[in-house]
């Protein structure tokens, strides 16, 4: 093969090559400032929005827990606890119940059963969250209402977390909101580890079983850290919806702005806040409430920062 | 590559017919009077080929919409005042009648037996009457067995007219009420907790044993949740219905009320309801689109003739002839049709 | 020592592999409590009138119009969303997985993520409809268009995490197998990359469907609803999650039953849409060994 002639056209070639690549690299960069674009608008345009409430007495805002509509004097302390206590409550459940089912249906189920209930907990995903208001205002409320005096008498008898678990057994509050949600994010983050957990190599998990691991340090020790940015991101994912979840958790917080020690108590959340006055507001009310759409902003985008730093501080502690 | 060329067409079919219909129009705000409204509209559409679209996007939002020009009608169950009115060229008339009423669940009281007056009310909303067999209450109900239970207050959590009506009565009422809490759509709410609607509302008030709450006079009839009767302000029990709404109504002084700015809590006839309320469809006196302005106002006349049957399958009570005919001479002299 | 060292491994493990069986239970039993719940109550109204009549009918009503128009503009955003996604977390995972630039996009889409559904509504509000109303002297408003794009807002963020995800485990060999053969990267990005992580890409945009298919928030200022049928995009639209949010208020028990049936249509028009999809793309699954 003369090599005076493929010389020029393989250069060509990697020419225009490369100026595909670079047009291919333009789009793409261009769809992710996109998302950039949106949160930025987003989050600018409830700035603005809010930003007569928000710059009002300096820090009166973030640091009072009134909301009185009739006397414009609004502090958002106490949808900022609810959403927080609400989103960690349903973390806690969801996670681990998650993880299980991941577990279940990448290594323990036969086959036949793994694409039925895998599409099975999906469809908890695209159960509309005013039906998991209703479900819960109907069915889960009074449930939650007849064992509240059984965790009363048991667990609100212990020292420490006992404070979390007295008062009146009414169904509704932060822990019923809290389950609520687990059970919305949960086929979030079960579909992401189940997906993710499909992609480890067979030949890894096989080296370790051959070495006469068990199923269970197979998935502990060779699955979960082989995926866990994976993991984690899908954790993100149901977290963000928790966070912004507000019709079903309207239904069953009992929407009092209050901040209380126990979970069996009435809260409020920002996003429930929201939804609730937002259509009959008017004037400076509005503009409380788009300032609390901000907040949400801020308070996702402390609690992110927060869970990333603890994430570099593992990794750097395991030699990453 | 099919995808986009779809798209491509399919954009290119919606910018090539841009204008809808000429008598399409579209109203929205207070869910109060959602159900009569699209009721009507049915009807109307019916009987005419015009549509008008509401949507019950809430009352702060159909004042925002209007004032937006995004909607060719706005309906509010709060009243604009003067001020606002003038600044932006609007005019308001009432559209239908509707109760509100305290709704309860208390263990041996029947539905119906339990009569409040206004300050006993405000009095178990403040916190202040905390027990079923409060002197207070008791006192109104002479022979009524009431037990010594805690009440559990139950209100509305999202903003809402009936809200503003209820505390309109309290505030208007009771002094205490008026100074601490005040009215509004959404208010400080001193005792209790809150359910999202009258579904919420009423559900809990069912689940929770010796709970009291308020909700829109139809949704207690059709869903069965025992109300109380009220000592009005002529001092007479009355039972809501609908009688003693339009006796509210037409006890209410509409006559000497400047662009209908009036609310017909606490009325003072004998029989007279007294948390009755009413909405406002809010409209521009220069219209930006004449044709729709005309279709809006040919609408809620044929309503005010023919939806008044509908109006009372509803639950709803249609507005007195005497208050009709004011405010067909007041869109003759207030708006430009 | 060994065997109780192996003893105590094997009832580790049982009962972790009995939990992780019951967590599969209590998800089973959470999906078929809340189907039942909905079913029960929507009973009532399930019956031909749900597709034949439009939602200004009120009690003698159906839903017509509100499927039809949830079906344009799910469909419609997820057009917008999809692509634009699938793109932005390409470019996360195989162009900006380690720079600064990436770092922040990513950092920002979990924010977006968690961004109340109603703000997004109102976003859209300010810069579309308005715009719109502003542009045509008020003859286009609120659309079906300006509620595909604030739906489109909503799916966005899910479709760009599960993509970025997916593609980053997609083990590096594979990259380098194909760069080394002279593929051009975007080929090897497009024909080879994103093949691979099909399956998962495909999770990410029908999780993104499932959200946004019951969203009602974002709509009721965009899409606005619409009592009567309408197929035109710029015309105001109703939706099923709008229709359903109307007759829950409403006081007539009749209609709650419509919105249990609304809701229980949603929750299978996803279903049939995810079956459908997990048909058409996963039947090469690939292996990556």
């Amino acid at each position: 093969m003369p090599a005076a002639d493929t010389i020029p056209s393989s250069d060509q070639r990697s020419r225009t090559d490369a100026r595909h690549d670079a047009w291919f690299r333009g789009l793409l960069k261009f769809c992710a400032l996109l998302v950039l674009a949106a949160l930025l608008g987003a989050a600018l345009s409830t700035l603005w929005g809010g930003r007569e409430v928000l710059f009002k007495d300096g820090f009166h805002f973030l640091a009072s827990d009134a909301w009185n509509p009739v006397s414009d004097d609004y502090g958002a302390l106490a949808p900022i606890f609810g959403t927080l206590v609400t989103s960690l409550i349903a973390l806690v459940l969801a996670v681990p119940v998650s993880f299980g089912i991941a577990l279940f249906l990448t290594e323990i189920a036969p086959t036949w059963l793994r694409g039925p209930v895998a599409t099975a907990i999906e469809l908890l995903a695209s159960i509309p969250s005013i039906i998991y208001g209703m479900w819960g205002l109907f069915v889960f409320v009074p449930f939650m209402a007849s064992i509240e005096p059984m965790l009363s008498d048991t667990l609100g008898k212990l020292p420490l977390v006992g404070k979390l678990f007295e008062g009146p057994p009414l169904g509704l509050g932060l822990l019923t909101a809290g389950i609520v949600l687990a059970v919305m994010i949960l086929p979030f983050i079960c579909s992401v580890m189940r997906e993710v957990f499909q992609t480890v190599p067979v030949r890894l998990k096989e080296s370790s079983y051959a070495l006469g691991s068990t199923t269970w340090e197979v998935v502990w020790d060779i699955v979960l850290p082989y995926t866990r940015s994976a993991v984690i991101g899908g954790i993100f994912l149901g977290l963000g919806r928790a966070l912004g979840e507000t019709m079903a958790v309207t239904f069953v917080l009992g929407n009092a702005y209050s901040i209380t020690s126990s979970l069996l108590m009435p809260g409020t959340s920002i996003s429930s806040s929201i939804a609730n006055e937002f259509n009959e507001a008017v004037g400076t009310h509005r503009s409380a409430l788009i300032a609390l759409g901000f907040l949400l902003f801020v308070v996702t985008f402390v609690v992110l920062l927060i869970a990333r730093l603890m994430l570099r501080r593992l990794a750097r502690k395991e030699g990453h | 590559m099919f995808r986009l060329g779809a798209l491509a067409v399919f954009v290119a079919a919606a910018l090539g017919a841009v204008s809808a219909q000429a008598t399409d129009i579209t109203g929205a705000g207070s869910s109060f009077v959602y159900p009569v409204i699209s009721k009507w509209s049915a009807s109307y559409a019916e009987k005419t080929g015009n549509r008008v679209n509401y949507q019950s996007i809430g009352s702060g939002g159909g004042i925002a919409q209007i004032k937006a020009g995004t909607v060719d009608f706005g309906a509010s169950d709060m009243p604009l005042d003067e001020a606002t009115l003038a600044k932006f060229g609007l005019g308001q008339f009432p559209d239908v009648i509707g109760g509100i009423v305290p709704a309860f669940n208390v263990t041996g009281v029947a539905p119906g037996k339990l009569v409040l007056d206004g300050k006993t009310l405000a009095g178990i909303f403040l916190g202040t009457i905390a027990k079923w067999n409060d002197p207070a209450i008791a006192g109104l109900n002479p022979g009524l067995k009431l037990p010594d239970a805690k009440i559990t207050v139950v209100h509305r959590s999202d903003g809402s007219g009936t809200s503003f009506n209820f505390t309109n009565y309290l505030s208007k009422v009771d002094a205490t009420w008026k100074a601490k809490v005040g009215e509004g759509t959404a208010v400080n709410w001193p005792a209790g907790i809150g359910g999202k609607g009258n579904e919420g509302v009423s559900a809990y008030i069912r689940q929770i044993p010796n709970s009291i709450g308020y909700v829109e006079y139809a949704y207690a009839l059709k869903n069965h949740i025992g109300y109380a009767r009220m000592k009005n302000a002529a001092g007479k029990v009355v039972e809501p219905k609908t009688a003693s709404f339009q006796a509210a109504a037409a006890t209410a002084d509409w006559a000497h009320a400047k662009n209908f700015n009036l609310l017909m809590t606490d009325a003072p006839g004998a029989d007279a309801w007294p948390i009755t309320a009413t909405s406002w469809v809010i409209m521009y006196k220069q219209p930006k689109n004449a044709a729709n302005s005309k279709v809006s106002f040919d609408f809620f006349k044929w309503a005010y003739e023919n939806g008044q049957e509908q109006a009372r399958s509803l639950d709803y009570v249609p507005l007195p002839a005497s208050l009709v005919s004011q405010i067909e001479s007041y869109w003759k002299t207030e708006f430009k049709q | 020592m060994s065997s109780s060292v192996y003893l105590r491994r094997r009832i580790v493990n049982v009962i972790a592999l009995t939990l992780s069986g019951l967590a599969t239970l209590l998800g089973l039993v959470f999906l078929a409590w809340i189907l039942w719940v909905t079913l029960k109550n929507g009973f009532g109204a399930i019956g031909p009138r749900l597709f034949t009549k439009i939602t200004a009918y009120a009690d003698q009503g159906g839903l017509s119009n509100a499927i039809v128009g949830s079906l344009i503009m799910d469909l419609m955003a997820l057009l917008i969303c999809a692509p634009i996604g699938v793109l932005a977390g390409t470019f996360l995972a195989e162009y900006a997985n380690r720079t600064r630039l990436g770092a922040t996009i990513r950092f920002l889409n979990d924010i977006l993520l968690s961004a109340p559904s109603i703000v997004l509504g109102l976003f859209v509000y300010v810069i579309v409809v308005l715009p719109m109303s502003k542009l045509t002297h008020g003859a286009v408003s609120f659309s079906g268009f300006a509620g595909a794009i604030a739906l489109a807002l909503i799916g966005l963020p899910v479709i760009v995490r599960t993509t970025d995800e997916m593609l980053q485990l997609v083990p590096g060999t594979l990259r380098e197998a194909t760069l080394s053969l002279g593929i051009p990267q975007w080929k090897s990005t497009v024909q080879v990359l994103m093949r691979a992580a099909t399956s998962g890409i495909v999770t990410g945009v029908l999780l993104a469907l499932a959200r946004l298919a019951g969203e009602t928030a974002p709509l009721l200022f965009t899409a606005f609803g619409n009592n009567f049928m309408t197929v035109h995009p710029l015309d105001k639209m109703e939706s099923l999650p709008v229709a359903i949010y109307q007759y829950t208020n409403d006081p007539s028990p009749d209609l709650h039953a419509i919105a249990w049936a609304g809701a229980l249509l949603i929750t299978l028009f996803v279903l049939a849409l995810s079956l459908l999809t997990r048909l058409l793309f996963t039947r090469h699954k690939v292996r990556y060994d």
